[in-house]
């Protein structure tokens, strides 16, 4: 079993997505993160999804993408093809915070992108392991709400989606 | 309001017919109301056959599309209407028959607030479908159908399912139709790759003990004359799946017999003696592999398949040439030497004279009193004409009438394979009786399968499609109850059955009816029930706890095929 990366190239169509997962849920398999935004195409969007697999399974996965009707295209890589990001949002409450808070958020490279009277909320971005070193942390100050998003990734390889709609 | 603006429902009717779909199935309803009323103004154009249930609609139209290769069309209401379509869609994806049905869906406004006879078969219906989508205004309803069709017919064959609010069907609209010609998403061709057909060709000419197999995508893809070519100059011996029955002729001195777990005895045993499996539109069932870890592992897979998710997914392909086998058959005939395999052939002619003593004969020449199954197909065999259409439900009945039916045609074969729908044959018999008056179309049955929609025969009375219904009559489940036997002990848990008198249900319609129960009948009115002008139900009582033969049991290879 290994960390895919999934990438579907689609119509943007109601049900889309719909149609994809079940692709998944038909045969048991849990994604592990969903991403989906337009591309940089009007019309065009495209949706990462992150599952951990085999290989023949990620191939079968692809395959079954590919043939819905309005995808585009579909293709995986390992994490060593892609270059990815997530984000992360922690909401600590203020009556927690001490002087300790400033080395945390130095050491991480997180920022503090709101402050209210009752909470502060930080930010960083970064790959999953990262920010979830920073949530074990914080949960040392009272951690109120934490929310991650999906992988947003884009592939090494040199290939455009004009190339697929040709 | 400009001239040319037409009633949404007309839109559909006119966009059906500008497909040259000549024929409907389909049943009214509140939602679907407004197109039925456009479709009295269209009767001269498209004929519209009333089923007794949805279900049989569909079912219908799955026949039609089987014998005709053209669209099968169906129409039915929101709710429960379109709810009892699902079935006949999961048999249509599963077997890659082409369909478009159009349901009624309550108006825009209304979606998502539980109206009456709403129900969200966008969602439920979408694993079924190739493709399917919602229509919510009027001028979205010709792009749509035009698509649907499109979509239906091409590449490999699916169903569609286009779900049409009642306000669109209502609201004016320009009638303008443009047929769809394909779209950037779906490509419907995949060019051959020359250098797979190089390596395939040279595993073919060195390969010692090759082995073909066909299915429906010999039939789908218009392929049959190719894969004769190619059989012709390879002297390959070649074996069908079920639902590529027909697309070579019985005769043809390369054909070897039948795939799969009731199969023939030698087509599944050689399959693991062959050094070379060339696989022409199959898709590597597990009916027809049985253990696939123990399935054709000594042998180097070349697979000519058009949907490329086929490829790699139940059998590694040494060679994939992914893409229409009436071009790469073509290419391979070209390219391969001409051969025999006549020490190769042999082997399969040896076994079969094995299973024809220890299976065919009991079957066909019985000499217990109780008549078989197989005596009744064999004796439609000697009346019945070369393109006579066989059609099947599920169960004993279907693995039998499979084995000793003599198919000559393509085409000819109208089953429900992959999903094995009890209660597909009565409805998918008068849908390709429709298609053709003049065609011999023999609807063999069970009295299970019967039972789940019997109610068909009226539309059998009222279209008088002359459908030969052969009930062959056990009073059981039969296949349920041989596994009960086999596997389960003999506790026949719920498989007997308490039947009604169905020559008078067939009468009550209006249909000539038989009962044979004495193997002395049987000839004669199997002659009278074909050369009778209209419909004809044939009872036969056969005997009550026979067992198909061969059989691959389940988690068995292919080559623990037992005779008995």
């Amino acid at each position: 079993m290994k960390r895919y990366t999934i990438f579907v190239i689609t119509e943007n169509f109601i049900g889309i997505l719909n149609r994809i997962t079940i692709i998944f849920t038909r045969r048991g398999i849990n994604i592990d993160a969903l991403t989906a935004s337009e591309s940089r195409i009007p019309g065009i969007h495209r949706v990462t999804i992150e599952v951990t697999v085999n290989e023949d399974t990620v191939i079968q996965l692809v395959n079954q993408i590919e043939k819905i009707i309005d995808v585009i295209k579909a293709f995986y890589h390992e994490d060593e093809g892609v270059v990815y990001q997530e984000i992360a949002l922690y909401k600590i409450p203020v009556s927690k915070l001490d002087g300790g808070l400033e080395k945390v958020i130095r050491q991480h490279n997180a920022k503090i992108i709101a402050a209210e009277p009752d909470f502060v909320v930080l930010e960083l971005t970064g790959h999953k392991e990262q920010t979830q070193e920073l949530l074990e942390i914080l949960k040392g100050y009272g951690l109120l709400e934490f929310a991650r998003s999906g992988r947003v990734a884009v592939a090494k390889r040199m290939l455009t989606i004009e190339s697929f709609i040709k | 309001m400009k001239d040319s603006m037409i009633r949404g429902a007309d839109i559909v009717v006119r966009s059906i017919i500008a497909e040259n779909a000549n024929i409907i199935f389909g049943y009214p309803g509140g939602a679907i109301m407004p197109v039925y009323d456009a479709l009295y103004d269209y009767h001269d154009q498209v004929r519209h056959v009333l089923t007794r249930h949805e279900q049989g609609a569909i079912h219908a139209a799955q026949g039609y599309a089987r014998v005709s290769g053209k669209v099968g069309v169906c129409i039915a209401t929101s709710g429960p209407g379109a709810t009892n379509l699902i079935t006949g869609l999961a048999d249509a994806q599963i077997d890659s028959t082409p369909l478009v049905c159009i349901t009624g869906q309550v108006a825009a406004h209304l979606l998502g607030t539980d109206a009456f006879q709403e129900t969200d078969v966008v969602g439920i219906s979408m694993p079924g479908t190739k493709w399917n989508i919602q229509v919510r205004r009027v001028e979205d309803i010709a792009p749509a159908i035009a698509k649907g069709f499109y979509i239906a017919r091409s590449g490999r064959p699916g169903p569609v399912l286009i779900d049409i609010t009642k306000n669109a069907q209502v609201d004016f609209g320009e009638w303008n139709y443009t047929p769809c010609l394909g779209f950037r998403s779906y490509k419907t061709h995949t060019p051959i790759e020359v250098s797979q057909i190089k390596q395939a060709v040279e595993l073919i000419n060195s390969a010692k003990r090759p082995y073909l197999l066909f299915g429906q995508g010999v039939v789908l893809g218009k392929a049959e004359a190719e894969l004769k070519f190619f059989l012709d100059k390879s002297g390959i011996p070649a074996a069908c799946t079920l639902l590529g029955s027909g697309a070579l002729s019985q005769d043809h001195p390369n054909f070897v017999g039948k795939l799969g777990m009731h199969g023939n005895y030698a087509p599944n045993l050689l399959t693991n003696q062959c050094d070379v499996l060339i696989a022409v539109g199959m898709r590597f069932d597990d009916r027809v592999t049985g253990d696939l870890k123990r399935y054709a592992k000594q042998a180097k897979v070349i697979h000519l398949e058009l949907d490329k998710a086929e490829v790699n997914k139940n059998v590694k392909a040494e060679v994939a040439v992914i893409g229409d086998c009436k071009e790469s058959l073509s290419m391979l005939t070209e390219a391969i030497q001409e051969k025999k395999h006549d020490s190769w052939m042999g082997k399969f002619r040896e076994l079969e004279q094995e299973e024809k003593a220890a299976v065919m004969q009991h079957d066909i020449t019985p000499t217990k009193s109780g008549l078989t199954m197989g005596e009744v197909i064999h004796q439609i065999n000697q009346y019945k004409a070369d393109d006579a259409v066989l059609v099947t439900d599920v169960g004993q009945h279907q693995m039998i009438a499979w084995r000793y039916f003599n198919y000559k045609k393509s085409r000819t074969q109208v089953t429900s394979g992959g999903l094995g729908t009890m209660g597909f044959a009565l409805p998918a018999a008068l849908g390709a009786q429709l298609h053709d008056y003049s065609r011999q179309v023999i609807c063999v049955v069970g009295d299970g399968g019967i039972q789940m929609t019997i109610q068909e025969l009226g539309t059998i009375m009222q279209t008088k499609a002359p459908v030969k219904i052969v009930l062959l009559n056990n009073n059981f489940l039969g296949m349920v109850r041989q596994w009960q036997q086999m596997f389960f002990d003999r506790r026949y848990s719920f498989t007997e059955l308490d039947n009604p008198d169905f020559i008078k249900i067939a009468e009550a319609y209006n249909i000539r009816a038989q009962k044979v129960t004495e193997r002395t009948d049987l000839k004669e009115a199997i002659e009278d029930m074909l050369i009778h002008d209209g419909p004809f139900f044939l009872e036969v009582v056969v005997e009550k706890e026979d067992n198909v033969f061969p059989m691959i049991a389940t988690g068995c290879s292919v080559e623990e095929v037992r005779l008995s």
